[in-house]
């Protein structure tokens, strides 16, 4: 028992150690997002708070917190309240398996990918349940639609996963990046890589697939209703999300924590820094296209999903096993 | 390992306290939220036993797919008032005991079977063909068991899904008549010559345009 405990409080210790720079960089990274937005548009963007705008989010969540909480009366105050908490939960959990260096992730779990995976497809309760639990029309249109839009591009990022994982032969995601070392498979599995992209911008409702919460017709879409540090919530959620697909995409795609190229300069700098550089990267990519693309139809949405990513993605996986196949490539025999 | 059976009771009673709730509550919408609850300690379990292959599939199949269409549909039905209908109106003679009877029957009698095979015969495991070795992660082992010995069998379900879809699809569909469809090929591949229709107008008459 006594053992037990000692190892209780390293975990938690390693958890505080994970997830205070998470909820950090998500503060910066919403500041770094409106940066880039307004600089493509020829604005300033928030400047003024602290050098270069820095601490805006800082400031914006002083806002929040000492915001009033308003809880509709008709709504269903229990799950009112459990939905923006099933966010940002979901969103935070999924960091434990994001491994940023050779021994240098919280839980080396075998099914790592499947985890995240699976967090990220739970990601559309908070959704629905918000929605739902507001009991007012613009939320609700939002929650389905998200529901709809979450579950059709999961599927296209599974069987994207499947491409992967035919090169690996493993689900870890350490061995995943280790597999990476000689090629990164963005380079023979760049469409794929494409796909991911666009996908994982619908996954976490990032425009040009921001229909849940497309303000012109739904208002706010789920978040209508909420005010104050519960809204805050949602938001730092839906960041996290962001931050977290962009993981996923450099883990996946990019060689997660290994550097380009294996001489001096680049393999000096600790891995831990290349997996930052990558998802800030992807992430800046993220909000170029935020910037500049336009909302898209919601049948336009939906035939993109169904008809040609999963048609696509599908056809990649055969010919992906067919090459491995054919020249006898196939891992873990 | 105190640790271990603690953790096991708390997640077996989450799941049989939700199971329990799933029928219980008057709020259909809260019956799903329940059956989300059970589905997650029960993939909880199957990690614990070391299945954790099982236990994401699991997640990502019964929650992450099955159980938000059956949010939609009890969001979307107003199943509430059905269930309402249900419960307070008079008694309806109980047309629907007999056959809610029979199947919890049949169920009964099939654990009854399951569970006794297993009692009487605890080296089930070694009287089959497989050997299961701690060697291999599961989700390795399950591969080579289900895509060699069992491929009939994957293929056969794999059909009788894709038939059960495709009868869904084919069920639901309706042709409407008047559906305006947009084709991006046609809308791309306009040319200046089609699009613009230079018209002589005459002073006081106007212009007829065809459509």
């Amino acid at each position: 028992m006594d053992s037990y405990f000692s190892i209780l409080f390293t975990e938690v210790y390693k958890i505080l150690f994970l997830l205070v720079p998470v909820l950090v960089s998500v503060a910066m990274i919403v500041w770094l997002d409106r940066r880039v937005w307004a600089f493509v548009q020829k604005r300033r963007g928030p400047n003024v708070v602290g050098p270069f705008g820095l601490f805006q989010s800082l400031a914006d969540a002083l806002k929040y917190i000492f915001k009033e909480i308003i809880i509709p009366a008709s709504s269903n105050k229990l799950v009112f309240v459990l939905a923006p908490v099933v966010t940002m939960t979901l969103a935070l959990i999924s960091w434990a398996v994001i491994p940023f260096g050779e021994d240098f992730v919280l839980a080396d779990i075998n099914v790592g990918i499947l985890y995240l995976f699976a967090v990220s497809s739970l990601g559309v309760y908070g959704i629905i349940m918000g929605g739902w639990a507001s009991n007012s029309k613009y939320p609700f249109l939002g929650a389905i639609r998200s529901a709809a839009q979450m579950v059709s591009y999961e599927v296209s990022i599974g069987v994207i996963i499947i491409n992967v994982l035919l090169c690996v032969g493993s689900l870890n995601l350490s061995e995943i990046v280790m597999a990476q070392q000689n090629l990164w498979f963005v380079i023979p599995l760049f469409p794929m890589f494409v796909i991911f992209f666009i996908s994982a911008l619908a996954e976490t409702n990032r425009p040009p697939f921001d229909l849940p919460e497309a303000e012109a017709e739904l208002v706010a879409g789920y978040q209508t209703e909420y005010s104050g540090m519960m809204y805050a919530m949602f938001w730092l959620g839906e960041y996290a999300n962001i931050l977290l697909m962009c993981a996923m995409g450099s883990v996946l795609f990019l060689g997660g924590w290994l550097s380009p190229i294996d001489v001096f300069p680049f393999n000096a700098i600790p891995g831990p820094f290349w997996l930052i550089f990558k998802i800030l990267f992807l992430f800046i990519l993220f909000a170029l296209v935020k910037a500049t693309v336009p909302r898209y139809r919601y049948d336009q949405l939906m035939k993109l999903g169904w008809k040609i990513f999963l048609p696509f993605s599908l056809f990649y996986v055969v010919l992906t096993s067919s090459f491995l196949l054919y020249f006898d490539l196939l891992p873990g025999k | 390992m105190i640790a271990h059976s603690v953790f096991f009771y708390i997640f077996s009673l989450i799941a049989i306290v939700s199971a329990v709730m799933v029928t219980v509550s008057k709020n259909t919408v809260h019956s799903v939220f329940f059956l989300i609850l059970d589905f997650i300690s029960i993939s909880c379990l199957f990690i614990m036993i070391g299945a954790e292959f099982l236990g994401m599939i699991m997640l990502i199949v019964y929650v992450g797919a099955v159980a938000v269409l059956f949010l939609f549909v009890v969001m979307m039905l107003n199943v509430a008032e059905q269930k309402g209908q249900w419960f307070s109106s008079r008694w309806d003679g109980g047309t629907h005991i007999p056959v809610g009877l029979l199947v919890s029957l049949i169920i009964f009698f099939e654990l009854i079977v399951v569970i006794g095979g297993w009692k009487y015969k605890p080296d089930l495991l070694n009287s089959l063909s497989i050997n299961i070795s701690t060697e291999v992660t599961n989700t390795r082992s399950i591969g080579n068991v289900l895509y060699t010995d069992y491929i009939h069998l994957f293929q056969i379900s794999g059909m009788i899904l894709l038939v059960a879809m495709i009868g869904a699809i084919v069920l639901t569909y309706r042709e409407r008549a008047g559906v305006k469809r947009q084709s991006y090929v046609k809308q791309i591949s306009r040319e200046r010559d089609e699009g613009v229709d230079l018209v002589e107008a005459e002073r006081n008459k106007g212009v007829k345009i065809d459509v």
